[in-house]
């Protein structure tokens, strides 16, 4: 037997089944190799080495019992901050809620421990989610493995650089405009954005309520459709939900191939400020699908040129309104409190004091679009651009089956490239942020290393509401071939840390 | 469109963010280049659209009238900043709200 | 200057609007299954939904979107085909969110009316809005005087009232009531308290705060057809309160007036002890809420099949019965009024029901018990005198075997007792004695 962080998330799980590997083995190396190489990555804000070891025992228990085990039984997980954990430190990368250990577990977090899967611990992000590089935790960046003076994308940086480290087959992530899928293409790894209510957000700390979706990290799309079946499903504690079937996924994946699939490729996510090296990759992507058996064709999402602007307009709004919570009443942070100050200063000064500047920079804004006066021109606006942007899709999928484009403009860039210039920031978010807009499926797959620069390239593959199961068929099809094409995984060329 | 720091000093009051003089002039500046950004929404022709306030097309999503256990005094109060006689302490209220 | 409150009537036109906050009477909140029972231990009703932790979500509960619509039909509104709650932003620290759920452009119900009789007169009152939104938390304000909140040190807040659901019920400006505005405004709270309670949707106890009540008043010049700036008092927590709360804001205002003033539109504050009411923050800056659709709640589309299912089974409501009850009974529209306001029409219907002649029933519950009721302070159906003991007494006085004078010894022992009306007798030895005519004369002084 190998070395256990090698493998994937399916194999760990069938050696744990055939008892060649104990969970608790599994576990111990994979805590080994975060004590080894965490330090120069920081892809972990809290590591829970009891209650890991505490899970895996549980499923060694089970197993010796005979007790049947689930498909991912004794696997490691690295679940993102902003996923409330009963008990274990629940920060969302900020200084307002360090030390805070919620009274309760996700629905999440819950079908994860139903699973037997092992949280190994939680992961760094950028503050409340809201950011495209990790700069933004107030615990410090997570630095990617390819390179370590870059960002392993964002917000979901701890959970991609957990993957691409080996310190965990799989992680979770959240992706309000990207933080799911950036973070994979950037780390060369598979990230998948369900649905919006597919997977329940009771538990996930809200970012913006309308946009927030959890979704699997990993390396392989077989991997991914694994954790997306255990954490997918109606959950009634969510009334966004959709109380329906969860797509076979991982049929999807097993059963990959591409013949005669229809695939677009929108016009409108390329040219000008992409990298040469992303689309160089992203045009021989589409030609390896093709070689496959796809039918490509182009496809106009005419009003995905608004969907930035739109996005910045409706997610600050909706992050004003949630962050208000925040307040120094009830739980977190407090500060200024000296016997002699209001509760209204009390508030101001303990969000002052523990918001970070991103976050200040979006509620302000989000304040402002809400305020009398502006709200139509702004929010109410940014709501039909959703609504265009939605029947682009709609459109789109009339004449084909599934979406491609680049997953983001750019390879990893410097830490500290972009920190001045929020705009710049932001744009990182470009091919992404439609799908969140209109709720529907997408996935990253890994396609290559940039000529220009040797960093990984994603593939955006975007796919309709509740039809999931493509993305993995296609997604499954494609690594295979790439897989092929580079005589072995991406992965496996990330350097040694 | 220039956004003042009175106006900034405003929407900092209405979020409870008690900036400093140098944050309120640093985000009146940036405030002003991301809103020149987004103002491209009012660029696209939606008069007869309809806004997107959810993306799910669900209605009528209820629960039935049936308790649940609480989470107890104890676990409630376990993570405040300050309690006192099972209830939240909290600094001096200035006036009461609407 | 110093107004008489004719005075003030004689020179101007008063406009009232009343908006009423219910607390529902389901079994768990609006948007999580915590109990919502008045008086627990703090903190012993909340979960991380109603605390407002991270990550926690909203789910609507059935009963009260169910509830609401029943108080719509009641109210004669439309109901909305298609609605959405809205979030109210602001920061408040009973508030667990610093967002209220609620609903603004959107309501679940419009367009209403509810009639009253007012002193003989039939006053019908428009319904703006009937919508749903959530209670907050309570404060307990430590260091100050008796628990005020000027002056406090510190506030202690219990959660266990946060999330309850809450039915706002807003009139349209009512204009034209003249001096009657107070009792318009009383007659009003006090219909929609046994409406509420007919429909069995709220327990509505004004004491214990689930039914509470804002009055907006505003002056014109007699004639003027205008609308003045309008006051908005709160803490008006019973009914005598909403008839003092307006009698006393239009003597203030018709004063600010008289005197060359301009009435501030403000938030003002009704005390009970004096009967008056002191200014509190000045509304000229309106708040800004920034409302906007709640992300985490779906769109509510009551279907229309259902909504005729909920009209079909409203039970008869306190209007429509006191109406058949009158006919039924023979009784007059002062009989009406007065039973009405003594609170004793069930009463009466239910000693009708046990066999007493309507005219008996109504003389003795309008007579001497209420007189009773009213020395104790109670309401009279809180008395352990019930319809059925009136009605064996009722009885007893047409066999002869009791007269008024014996009756009223007999209620005595009853309220004193509980035991039913001939064990009562049988006690205290209370059997008449006297001829026929001299008890039918002795009823009739007592009750006259
Ligand atoms: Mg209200
Ligand atoms: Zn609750």
């Amino acid at each position: 037997m190998g070395d256990l962080t090698r493998m994937t998330a399916a194999d760990i799980a069938s050696t744990i089944a055939s008892g060649d590997a104990s969970a608790v083995e599994v576990a111990q190396a994979h805590l080994d190799r975060i004590g080894a190489v965490d330090p120069s990555v920081h892809a972990f804000l809290y590591v829970d080495e009891d209650g890991a070891l505490a899970a895996a025992q549980r499923v060694d228990e089970a197993r010796s019992r005979g007790a049947a085990l689930g498909p991912l039984a004794g696997v490691p997980l690295a679940l993102k901050d902003v996923m409330a954990t009963e008990g274990v430190p629940t920060t969302c990368g900020s200084r307002i809620l360090e030390g805070w250990r919620p009274p309760y577990d996700a629905t999440v977090t819950r079908r994860l421990k139903e699973a037997g899967i092992v949280i190994l611990g939680k992961t760094n992000m950028d503050e409340f989610a809201m950011g495209s590089s990790t700069e933004n935790s107030a615990f410090g960046p997570t630095h990617n493995p390819w390179d370590l003076e870059r960002i392993p994308g964002g917000s979901g940086g701890g959970s991609s650089a957990s993957v691409s480290a080996f310190m965990a087959p799989l992680a979770i992530g959240t992706d309000t405009g990207g933080s799911i899928r950036q973070p994979a293409s950037v780390t060369g790894t598979v990230g998948v954005k369900p649905t919006y209510g597919g997977v329940s957000r009771y538990g996930l700390v809200a970012f913006s309520s309308s946009l927030d979706q959890a979704g699997p990290c990993a390396r392989t799309v077989l991997d991914a459709a694994l954790l997306h079946e255990v954490i997918a499903g109606h959950d009634p504690m969510d009334s966004t939900s959709i109380d329906a079937p969860v797509p076979a996924v991982v049929a999807a994946a097993r059963n990959a191939d591409v013949t005669g699939l229809r695939v677009g490729v929108v016009k409108e996510l390329g040219g000008e400020g992409y990298q040469p090296g992303v689309e160089q990759r992203f045009r021989e992507a589409v030609e390896l699908l093709q070689s496959l058996g796809a039918d490509v064709v182009e496809v106009s999402c005419p009003h995905f040129g608004y969907a930035l602007p739109a996005y910045y307009l409706i997610a600050p709004s909706e992050c004003s309104s949630n962050l208000a919570r925040f307040d120094a009443m009830r739980f977190g942070l407090r500060v200024g409190d000296d016997g002699t100050r209001s509760a209204e200063e009390v508030m101001a000064l303990t969000r002052a004091a523990g918001f970070g500047a991103e976050v200040k920079r979006r509620i302000i804004l989000g304040t402002y679009a809400l305020s009398s006066g502006y709200y139509e021109a702004y929010y109410g606006q940014a709501q039909k651009v959703r609504t265009l942007i939605t029947r682009d899709f709609a459109t789109a999928f009339e004449q084909v089956d599934v979406l491609v484009s680049p997953t983001t403009p750019t390879t990893a860039f410097k830490i500290g490239e972009r920190a001045a210039d929020p705009l710049a920031m932001y744009v990182a978010d470009l091919c992404t942020i439609p799908s969140n807009l209109a709720g529907n499926a997408a996935m990253s797959v890994p396609c290559g290393l940039s000529p220009d620069d040797g960093l990984p390239v994603g593939l955006q593959i975007m796919a309709p509401t509740l039809a999931d199961d493509r993305l993995y068929r296609v997604g499954a099809a494609f690594e295979a071939a790439m897989t092929e094409r580079l005589g072995g995984a991406l992965i496996e060329k990330v350097p040694a840390l | 469109m220039a956004l003042t720091r009175d106006e900034v000093a405003h929407l900092a009051h209405l979020a409870r963010l008690a900036l400093s003089d140098d944050e309120l002039d640093s985000l009146a500046t940036q405030l002003d280049v991301i809103l020149g950004a987004v103002a491209r929404v009012g660029e696209v022709a939606a008069a007869d659209i309809p806004p997107t306030s959810h993306s799910v097309p669900l209605v009528n999503v209820l629960r039935p009238d049936r308790l649940v256990p609480s989470l107890g005094a104890e676990r409630a109060l376990a993570g405040a900043p300050a309690a006192e006689d099972g209830r939240f302490r909290v600094p001096r209220i200035l006036d009461e709200e609407a | 200057m110093s107004l008489t409150y004719d005075d003030v009537v004689a020179r101007y036109e008063p406009a009232i609007g009343l908006e009423t906050h219910v607390e529902l009477g389901t079994a768990t909140k609006m948007f999580c299954g915590c109990a919502t029972e008045f008086g627990g231990e703090p903190n012993t009703q909340v979960c991380p939904v109603c605390l407002g932790l991270p990550g926690s979500l909203p789910v609507t509960n059935e009963a009260a979107i169910r509830f609401t619509v029943m108080i719509g039909l009641a109210l004669n509104c439309d109901i909305a085909e298609w609605c959405r709650f809205a979030r109210k932003n602001y920061f408040y620290p009973d508030m667990p969110k610093n967002f209220q759920i609620s609903q603004y452009d959107e309501p679940l119900c419009t367009n209403g009316y509810v009639d009253l009789d007012v002193q003989g007169e039939h006053v019908r009152v428009e319904i703006e809005r009937v919508h749903l939104e959530e209670d907050t938390g309570k404060s307990l304000h430590v260091g100050g005087a008796t628990g005020r909140i000027h002056g406090a040190t510190h506030s202690l807040v219990d959660y266990n009232r946060a999330g309850i659901p809450l039915v706002e019920i807003v009139t349209k400006v009512v204009p034209g009531t003249g001096a009657l505005a107070p009792e318009v405004g009383r007659a009003y709270v006090t219909e929609l308290r046994d409406i509420l309670r007919t429909l069995g949707v709220s327990d509505v106890k004004m004491e214990q705060g689930s039914l509470r009540c804002d009055v907006n008043l505003s002056l014109s010049p007699a004639g003027s057809g205008e609308l003045g700036t309008r006051s908005e008092t709160k803490n008006v927590n019973s009914l005598r309160s909403v008839e003092r709360a307006i009698r006393s804001e239009m003597v203030r205002q018709g004063e600010v007036l008289s005197s060359g003033g301009r009435v501030v539109q403000e938030t003002r504050h009704f005390h009970e002890d004096t009967g008056r009411t002191t200014s509190g923050r000045s509304k000229e800056q309106a708040e800004d809420y920034r409302y906007f659709p709640e992300p985490d709640l779906v769109p509510l589309a009551p279907a229309r099949d259902w909504v005729e299912e909920l009209r079909a089974a409203l039970p008869e409501l306190p209007r429509e019965r006191r109406m058949r009850f009158a006919a039924e009974h023979g009784f007059s529209g002062r009989d009406m009024v007065a039973m009405s306001a003594a609170g004793v029409v069930d009463l009466v219907e239910s000693t009708v029901a046990a066999g007493a002649p309507a005219a008996d029933a109504r003389n003795w519950w309008l007579g001497d018990l209420l007189s009773r009721a009213n020395a104790d302070g109670v309401d009279p159906s809180a008395l352990r005198i019930t319809p059925a003991h009136v009605a064996r007494v009722v009885a007893l006085i047409s066999e002869g075997a009791l007269t008024a004078t014996l009756a009223k010894q007999v209620f005595a022992a009853v309220q004193e007792t509980g035991d039913d009306v001939d064990a009562v007798i049988e006690a205290r030895g209370l059997k008449a004695v006297g001829d026929v005519d001299a008890l039918g004369k002795a009823v009739d002084e007592a009750i006259a």
